[in-house]
């Protein structure tokens, strides 16, 4: 990692300590799914009676619904019933300090470059106040909220800001949308929100901010960014360290509303807990995530390193809906030992001259089973609709698989779309190559695999990319030779 | 299992089966497939853009199989193309009419299915791969069965020639398995005529099987009546270093659906296959291909174009599967689609699916419309837009029939496109 790099990843990594995740009562919902667990969700969170009913609504809608079953991935039926769908984190259960920690984690922190207070942050540690980290949390606070900006968790979103929430709550994602989205407009449990004002640009990556924030938004995380007019946003969701929890199913929804010239970025880096090399154990990971580019010349960016999770499900969508809108999807999913990732995008072109473009990069090992699933559609409407679509897999060893299933549907004589794919192994060449100038396999596969996945791992946040590079290596350690 | 009532078309196929006694296995699978799974609905991944089914209900209004139509040597003569010299099929509504067919049987034999072994049949196309496939299991009366001898190149070229006029009962079921032995070689022209005006619903399933080192082609060409619908189900088995190259062109109809799929059964074999579609009015063409790589070491080739005008629909699906065992592969697929009108639309699918890892496989897919740039660049030189554009779009589609080894069929074929594009695109 270059100097500046450290500098700046010490500096956004610095730890922040706020009321509300950290001073949550220890308190659990009883197992099972009903309508009295969501009162009880809704009570305990003490939420108005719009939201309830909304939370009602969802409930009774998702009971009707059927699990998909399209997906290209196979995994033991959920017990929904079997859950339970609200609990704050005990502090009882917490480590004291580090050396409680499984050291095999903490070695994997070290090479990813993660700092001590956020090792601490990500273990569930209580940090000490004294750190300076409440200050620059602070500062970051008091910066956005001079701009206007929201950011706070969903909870506090609806008591402070409940007109807007009101607004953009499953405008993008309906309740009605699929079954796990509608499970989670009924249970879910926090997240974030976020509301940049017209003409605002906002000043930092959310993601450090973010990053601090996060812990513990349990397993039906809601998470909702609306920019107006003319603002710009980069958002980060999740993180490189491994996370080692308990739930075994995480539904998840994301709506990011994009006003006219409004940008809205939002980068994701997963690395759940995949399960063991035999394919025990590990989360599934059902998200529905999606953008509405409402106004003219707006633009969503999707960029995700998936790396972790026993079986994931996530099209990151854009709906192109105002003219000359821009939605872009880039991607780099990584699956290994018995992982299943069933993952990829959508493009909606609905207004004229909107763009999109795709690049999707899967990385199969092991005995994994990586899709890429896609859809380019293009409405009668928009004119001059011009869409990329790249999708490459690259295979490493014989018991892995890669599958591409992209749609392309057109209807409009204007429209201009291509979409080009290919699989392949690591040339056998390119390996000798490395290995005659003293680069060892395992190092040169990483190289390869960077180089490969370079053009998705670019458009990360800087002080993201140089920790993503060094989970590749990581996540495919052990597939070679 | 009850979702055939749901599906008046399936009952009614049914009710009007006449209960044949021959190919009693193949028959009895197809109906225990049908039962289960009724004929595809619009919530079927495989059917999603095709609603055969529908169209089927609302169309056809006589669930009887078509009798044998008036059928003269001068029809016959009348779709021969040019420079043709071979043997003859004669379908007759899907009847083979020996009296019109010339066949000289010259290094291969030929015989009705009744004829033959029936466990032959429905091991290549097989029942539960496709409800129109199995249907016609269920509702053919007979068909053919040519076998091409050991080590004989067949010389020139069958052409199996469908005429399809349906009056009292409205459809058509065609059955056809090919068997080309080791070490030989063959060439099939196939067409399908439409007599009349009129609605009808053929089905037709077509079996090969290419032994080792055995060399097939089969140029496939449909250009039936705006009111015709069709399923046909067309299956190889392809063996150690064996080759098979299909091209298939359509040009009319109402709705077609052709299932295409190449098994590549053991290793050095090679697959292709080569598709053009040229649509106008509100014809709606559906191409699923399918190409499954199950051995080291075996190639194959798609290329599938499209031009769509006014309110035309096309569906492309090309599959490529490659199992674990089958390293080495190269496999490629293509799909290039021009949309002329406003009212156009393209769904295409691209699928790969890929378990071996010491392979090449790539696929590659546009839509777009002809290039301003190059348009103007003829109009330039004072060729009217028409003409620049039926220029254009003829190099577009030509490079498909550059693989049509036969070369007066080839010379049909650019001549049907070209009158074509001259005339309504």
């Amino acid at each position: 990692m270059s100097k500046d790099n450290q500098i700046l990843e010490e500096l956004t990594s610095k730890d922040y300590e706020h009321g509300w995740s950290v001073d949550m009562e220890v308190d659990e919902a009883p197992t099972g799914l009903n309508e009295n667990i969501i009162r009880w969700i809704s009570a305990k969170k003490e939420e108005p009676q719009w939201l309830l009913d909304w939370r009602l609504k969802a409930f009774k809608t998702w009971l009707d619904m059927k699990e998909p079953e399209w997906a290209n991935v196979t995994y033991p039926k959920i017990d929904l019933q079997g859950l339970k769908y609200y609990s704050a984190p005990k502090k009882s259960n917490k480590p004291k300090s580090l050396d409680e920690i499984d050291p095999e984690l903490l070695q994997i922190y070290e090479r990813l470059g993660i700092s001590l207070n956020e090792q601490k942050k990500l273990q569930g540690i209580a940090v000490d106040a004294v750190l300076d980290s409440v200050s620059v949390g602070t500062t970051f606070k008091e910066t956005l909220s001079k701009m206007g900006i929201v950011f706070c968790s969903f909870s506090e979103a609806v008591k402070e800001h409940p007109e807007l929430v009101k607004k953009y709550l499953g405008s993008v994602v309906p309740m009605t949308d699929n079954y796990y989205a509608a499970l989670n407009s009924a249970v879910f449990s926090d997240g974030s929100f976020c509301y940049i004002p017209a003409g605002v640009r906002c000043p930092m990556e959310l993601s450090t901010y973010f990053r601090i924030n996060a812990a513990n938004t349990g397993q039906f995380e809601r998470t909702l960014i609306v920019a107006e007019e003319g603002s710009y946003v980069s958002y980060l969701e999740g993180c490189t360290a491994p996370q080692r929890d308990e739930n075994q199913l995480h539904a998840a929804v994301v709506e990011i509303y994009a006003a006219k010239n409004s940008e809205v970025k939002y980068s994701t880096v997963q690395n759940w807990f995949p399960g063991d090399k035999n394919g025990k154990g590990g989360i599934y990971n059902f998200v529905t995530k999606r953008g509405i580019c409402a106004g003219d010349f707006s633009k969503i960016s999707w960029t995700q390193v998936e790396t972790g999770s026993a079986v994931t499900w996530k099209y990151p969508s854009c709906i192109l809906k105002g003219d000359n809108s821009i939605g872009e999807f880039y991607s780099v999913a990584v699956t290994n030992n018995y992982q299943q990732a069933d993952t990829g995008t959508k493009m909606i072109h609905i207004g004229k001259n909107t763009k999109s473009r795709i690049v999707s990069k899967g990385i199969s090992a092991g005995k994994s089973q990586n899709s890429y699933r896609g859809q380019v559609q293009v409405m009668k409407r928009a004119t001059n609709a011009r869409n990329f679509s790249q999708c490459d897999s690259l295979l490493m060893g014989d018991r892995c698989g890669a599958h591409t299933f992209p749609y392309i549907d057109i209807q409009n004589s204007s429209a201009k779309v291509e979409h080009e794919a290919t699989t392949s192994k690591i040339g056998e060449d390119q390996l000798f190559y490395c290995n005659q100038r003293g680069i060892a396999t395992e190092d040169a596969v990483a190289l390869i695999v960077n180089g490969y996945a370079k053009e998705v791992l670019n458009q990360l946040p800087m002080e993201f990319a140089v920790e993503a590079q060094k989970l590749l290596a990581l996540t495919l350690e052990g597939s070679v030779g | 299992m009850t979702t055939i009532t749901k599906n008046k078309a399936i009952d009614l196929f049914l009710e009007n089966n006449p209960n044949f006694s021959t190919f009693e296995n193949l028959r009895k699978s197809g109906l225990e497939f049908l039962e289960m799974k009724g004929l595809p609905h619009l919530k079927e991944e495989e059917y999603k853009f095709t609603q055969i089914s529908k169209k089927i209900e609302q169309n056809v209004s006589s669930f009887k199989s078509a009798i044998k139509t008036e059928l003269t040597a001068e029809n016959v003569k009348s779709n021969l193309f040019e420079g043709f010299d071979g043997d003859v099929v004669v379908f007759n509504n899907g009847h083979f009419d020996a009296e019109l067919s010339s066949i000289s049987a010259q290094n291969y034999s030929f015989l009705k299915l009744s004829e033959t072994q029936p466990d032959l049949l429905g091991q290549i196309a097989k029942n539960e791969k496709d409800p129109f496939a199995a249907l016609n299991s269920l509702t053919f009366e007979d068909g053919v069965h040519i076998s091409v001898e050991k080590g004989k190149k067949v010389e020139k070229p069958i052409f199996l020639i469908h005429f399809n006029k349906a009056n009292e009962g409205q459809i058509i079921n065609s059955r056809i398995l090919i068997e080309i032995a080791e070490n030989a070689e063959v060439t099939f022209i196939e067409n399908t005529v439409s007599l009349d005006e009129e609605v009808y619903f053929s089905n037709a399933v077509v079996e090969v099987k290419v032994n080792q080192n055995a060399h097939g082609y089969y140029y496939r060409l449909q250009n039936e009546n705006r009111k015709a619908i069709s399923a046909n189900n067309f299956a190889t088995d392809i063996h150690r270093d064996a080759t098979f190259t299909s091209v298939a062109t359509q040009l009319q109809g109402d709705m077609l659906r052709n299932n295409l799929t190449l098994n590549l059964l053991d290793s050095g074999c090679v697959g292709n296959m080569y598709g053009l579609y040229l649509l106008n009015g509100k014809t709606h063409v559906d191409n699923h291909t399918n190409v499954d790589h199950t051995k080291p070491h075996c190639d194959s080739n798609e290329l599938y174009k499209g031009i769509l005008a006014d309110s035309s629909r096309g569906v492309f699906n090309g599959k490529i599967f490659v199992r674990q065992d089958a390293q080495k592969t190269n496999a490629f697929q293509q799909n290039n689609n021009i949309l002329m009108s406003e009212d156009a639309i393209v769904n295409t699918k691209p699928q790969l699916e890929i378990w071996a890892d010491d392979v090449k496989c790539s696929h590659g897919c546009t839509t777009g419309q002809l290039d301003e740039e190059a348009l103007f660049y003829l109009q330039a030189r004072g060729i009217g837009k028409e003409h620049a554009k039926g220029l254009l779009l003829y190099a577009f589609a030509g490079e498909v029939f550059e693989h049509i080894a036969y070369e007066p069929f080839k010379e049909y074929c650019i001549q049907l496109v070209q009158e074509r594009l001259g005339s309504s695109f």
